[in-house]
């Protein structure tokens, strides 16, 4: 096939294809900013669905159960934190806008409320994050109200056991017990949380699985099922199940990459060509630069090059897993155009001695510097480029690991970065 | 074959168990002492206070040298190696992988030392042969270009592991020779310069143990001279050098590839199974117990490495390890390196003793030898007049290793064919079926944890270090009713801490990437750093 050079021209670009990145899109979108995506599919797959702004404290490591008086701490304890240079309003706003999208196009989620969710996970441990998918709801709100509840697992899906959810929540939640059932057509070998997922848009699956909880549920009204309620559409595959069943259901996340992260994704993929928004995901800018007016990307998908001509960049290219840094045995690097990383002075504080401890590691704090406006710095501390703004986790001064606020910090910056660029673009 | 356990003491009891002969030391030469004296008909104990290889046997690069590493300073080691190479290549083949070795040089070490380089070789009878640039690069596609001069020698591999497990075997098979790990000693009974009794510890269980033998040898590795000290020995003087090995996620040669210069930091390349094994670096220490890869170590064998293969310097490394070799004092140098590779038997009896010997020094290519040397003496004073055989007995193949080795476990898989064993560990292909065999077998722990499940099959060696297959098989064992509480996750945190250590050092690259994505698993969603908040 004869290769063809296509060129685009954009009003905003956003590199990266992680929370961050779509979440830029998203309020561009909403902005009515005509824009594009690119950029490699970052870990969105590796999501569990759980929309984390701030869970627990980097500092102490004590769970947060208000996450917004938290981030008054926050301001206080590390003002250069990236979630510190935002407003509560704006974070709120964000996050509201951010689940309203989702719900829009099939993927209902609770909205940010005045405290966090304690939401399950698959180890029967607790976690504390923000807003959750619909078809999640269920389960905290029966752990908190201690409902009689079986927890179902399926024969031959690995990395998801009832007993061990059960046998690490029961002290606190004793009308728990366990069910190991054999999904419809799938009696043999291996199964796969997405290949059930997809079964399970099938009306007829749907009712075999409803027969199969009618049988399993007992006295119990609510049952919790690994992650595999539908991938397009979630919480019609939910409603059905309830109504064939009698039962209340909920999903728990499984071990990603998994089902609700691949929903996202293949949402997304779907919906923003259809709202007349450029996405060329999978595949990685090669290069960035500025000339007169405008940003100039290159990459290339299996038909060719493309050039894209941007008045204005987003960079949310996330940190070590999507690429967006790059980890050396002589320090830390920006990959696409080699912006100033703060970091340790040596590999040696990198890392602490004990994998776990709880103060976290000087590795995840490592990232470029931004100004008010979300631009990125460059080596003489003034912003890289008027039309360059950074958002996600590749900013520096954070641990969204030991935060638990992944999400927010990509969420609340897309949002200030898309609100920079605006303005930029109005000016 | 697991090895048995036998007289499991409850609480505080106080159990005696009588053998011919106590061997101290779980490394390859304690091992390979046991099957030398079973050979002879005789019975032995062998005990180590953590287990087999849990020293420098198992912390080493795995080369059975040629000799010519050490033709140029010490040629009586360079001709033991040779013959123990040629020996074990037949007798033990199981436990080896006829990689052949290079020796290269490169543009800016001695060309005067590489020209004289045959004519040593020579000297200790080891086969060389020259080979053009061209040619080597051939064979080795990723040797530099800098490259000047080239030898091939005949290297090899060694699965020291392997090799220990069999010889226990054997001995086993032979005269019901008994291996007891984590038994460690505490006192000698002596009186009137004989040993009548070995008081040991149990480290599991925490209860004491008594030991009646007629011999005692001690082959306790860089632990000898305290363990001779405990006999009231001060005969026995070594010196510890700390080496620093790093493993790459991939195999980077298909031969042994060795720098042509005087030994020194980051000169060797062992491939082994998928892997390969890059060191060492050497420094002096007097820690025995809680050594560490330090970032200057790492740095340094990785950048040394480079000037023979370029690809070192980007290479994915997975893990990286530190081990104490015990070097005999010869004299007082600063660099451990040149103290003498030679071993030492020691009988002891100008401390007083008759039946107390110690074996030290010495390499993994001549334990054998080093086995046939103590054996001899015990034997001797035994009054028993039977002479060595391991020199032409093979070494029988044995189902010990199992688990242990590459490889191995697709294939037992794959034989099975049985789709509801489903694999665990996706990096090594280590299935349902295999754990269950491990937490089954006799012999194993009460509870296993998972780094005990770990040392005993290939799961979390492979690039995912565990950070995967230790959730799927933490996930499987509560399937199996093997945890109901909190126990599991407490297990996959101190297995996941304990990976850690050999990982922290060399985290860069796409390593970092791998730890970014297993500590959000681990730590973001999984809690297990915060276990103690609930």
């Amino acid at each position: 096939m004869k290769e063809e050079a296509r060129n685009f021209e954009t009003d905003l670009a956003v590199i990266g294809s992680g929370i961050a990145g779509f979440a830029a899109s998203i309020f561009a979108l909403n902005r009515k900013i005509n824009c594009a995506q690119v950029g490699n599919t970052g870990a969105v797959a590796y999501t569990t669905g759980y929309l984390d702004l701030l869970g627990s404290n980097e500092e102490t490591q004590a769970a947060i159960d208000n996450p917004w008086e938290g981030l008054e701490q926050l301001k206080k304890s590390q003002p250069d934190h990236p979630l510190s240079r935002i407003s509560a309003a704006d974070i709120r706003k964000s996050f509201e806008q951010f689940t309203a999208f989702l719900g829009e196009c099939g993927i209902a989620y609770t909205g940010p409320s005045e405290t966090n969710i304690t939401a399950l996970t698959p180890a029967g441990t607790l976690k504390k994050t923000l807003c959750i998918p619909a078809t999640m709801a269920a389960g905290p709100k029966a752990f908190a109200d201690k409902t009689p509840c079986v927890i179902i697992d399926f024969k031959g899906l690995k990395g998801f056991s009832a007993r061990q959810v059960v046998a690490n929540l029961k002290d606190k939640w004793p009308d728990l017990s366990t069910a190991r059932i054999t999904f419809p057509e799938m009696a043999k070998g291996e199964v796969y949380p997405e290949v059930m997922a997809r079964a399970l848009e099938v009306p007829a699956t749907r009712a075999g699985l409803a027969e199969l909880l009618i049988q399993t549920a007992g006295e119990a009204k609510v049952i919790g099922l690994p992650a595999i309620l539908g991938m397009h559409r979630p919480d019609l595959v939910k409603t059905e199940l309830e109504r064939l069943t009698g039962l209340q259901i909920f999903e728990i996340p499984t071990m990603p990459p998994s089902v609700p992260g691949i929903r996202l994704r293949e949402m997304f993929e779907q919906v923003f060509p259809q709202k007349g928004l450029t996405l060329i995901p999978q595949q990685k800018v090669t290069s960035l630069c500025f000339d007169a007016d405008s940003a100039v990307l290159n990459l290339r998908d299996n038909y060719g090059p493309i050039t894209i001509h941007a008045k204005a960049v987003i960079l949310a290219t996330g940190r070590f897993l999507s690429g967006g840094l790059t980890a050396h045995i002589s320090g830390i690097t920006e990959t696409l155009l080699d912006l100033p990383v703060s970091q340790p002075a040596s590999r040696t504080d990198w890392y602490r001695e004990g994998y776990t401890d709880r103060r976290g590691h000087a590795i995840h704090k490592a990232g470029i510097e931004i100004d008010a406006s979300f631009r990125p710095l460059a080596q003489n501390g003034k912003a890289y480029h008027e039309r360059l703004f950074a958002a996600g986790i590749i900013l520096a001064h954070q641990d969204w690991i030991r935060g638990r606020s992944g999400a927010g910090i990509a969420i609340a910056t897309a949002y200030k970065a898309v609100e920079a660029a605006d303005q930029f673009l109005h000016a | 074959m697991t090895p048995t356990i036998i007289g499991k003491p409850e609480g505080t009891g106080n159990t005696t168990i009588e053998t011919d002969v106590l061997v101290i030391g779980g490394g390859v030469t304690g091992a390979g002492i046991i099957r030398d004296l079973a050979l002879r008909g005789i019975h032995s104990l062998l005990i180590d206070k953590r287990d087999l290889c849990a020293g420098a046997s198992g912390g080493n690069h795995g080369l059975l040298h040629s000799g010519a590493r050490y033709v140029s300073n010490d040629l009586h080691s360079a001709i033991e190696c040779r013959l123990e190479n040629e020996l074990l290549k037949r007798l033990a083949p199981q436990c080896i992988e006829e990689t052949g070795g290079l020796f290269v040089a490169v543009a800016g070490d001695d060309p005067e030392f590489a020209a004289r380089f045959p004519d040593f070789c020579a000297a200790a009878g080891i086969r060389c042969e020259e080979l053009s640039p061209v040619e080597a690069r051939r064979l080795e596609p990723q040797l530099s270009e800098k490259l000047f001069k080239a030898y091939s020698v005949p290297d090899a591999t060694v699965d020291p592991f392997r090799l220990a497990l069999e010889n226990v075997a054997h001995a086993r098979m032979l005269t019901d020779s008994i291996y007891r790990p984590h038994t460690e000693i505490i006192s000698f009974e002596i009186a009137g310069g004989t040993i009548y009794a070995a008081i040991c510890r149990d480290n599991i269980t925490k209860s004491t143990l008594r030991i009646q033998a007629k011999q005692y040898v001690n082959a306790g590795g860089a632990w000898a001279m305290d363990i001779a000290g405990l006999a009231g020995c001060a005969d026995v003087s070594l010196i510890y050098s700390k080496g620093t090995l790093l493993i790459s996620h991939d195999r980077m040669t298909s031969h042994v590839i060795n720098r042509l210069r005087p030994p020194a930091d980051g000169d060797i390349l062992v491939p082994g199974g998928t892997v390969s094994i890059l060191g060492t670096t050497s420094v002096r220490t007097d820690n025995l117990e809680t050594i560490q890869p330090t970032m200057a170590e790492i740095d340094r064998n990785v950048i040394e490495g480079a000037a023979m293969i370029p690809a070192l310097a980007t290479a994915r490394y997975i893990r990286a390890f530190s081990r104490v070799r015990p070097l005999l004092q010869i004299s007082e140098t600063e660099d451990g390196r040149e103290a003498t590779r030679g071993f030492a038997l020691l009988n002891h009896t100008s401390q007083g003793l008759n039946n107390f010997c110690t074996i030290t020094g010495g390499k993994l290519t001549t334990f054998r030898l080093m086995a046939e040397k103590t054996s001899d003496l015990v034997a001797r004073r035994l009054g028993n007049s039977e002479s060595c055989k391991t020199d032409s007995v093979p070494l029988p193949k044995g189902d010990a290793c199992r688990w242990t080795k590459p490889g191995a476990a697709p294939r037992f898989w794959y034989q099975a064919n049985n789709a509801d064993d489903m694999i665990l560990c996706e990096c090594e292909m280590v299935p349902q079926s295999a754990i269950d065999e491990i937490v089954g077998a006799p012999g194993a722990e009460q509870e296993m944890t998972l780094e005990a499940i770990a040392l005993r099959s290939r799961a979390g060696k492979g690039p995912c270090q565990g950070s995967f297959c230790g959730i799927r098989i933490a996930s499987y064992l509560y399937d199996q009713g093997y945890y109901h509480d909190k126990t599991g996750l407490l297990h996959m945190r101190d297995f996941f801490n304990e990976r850690f250590k050999g990982m922290r050092t060399v985290i860069w690259g796409q390593q970092a990437a791998q730890m970014e994505l297993a500590e959000a698993l681990h730590c973001g969603l999984l809690g297990l750093d915060s276990l103690e908040n609930e």
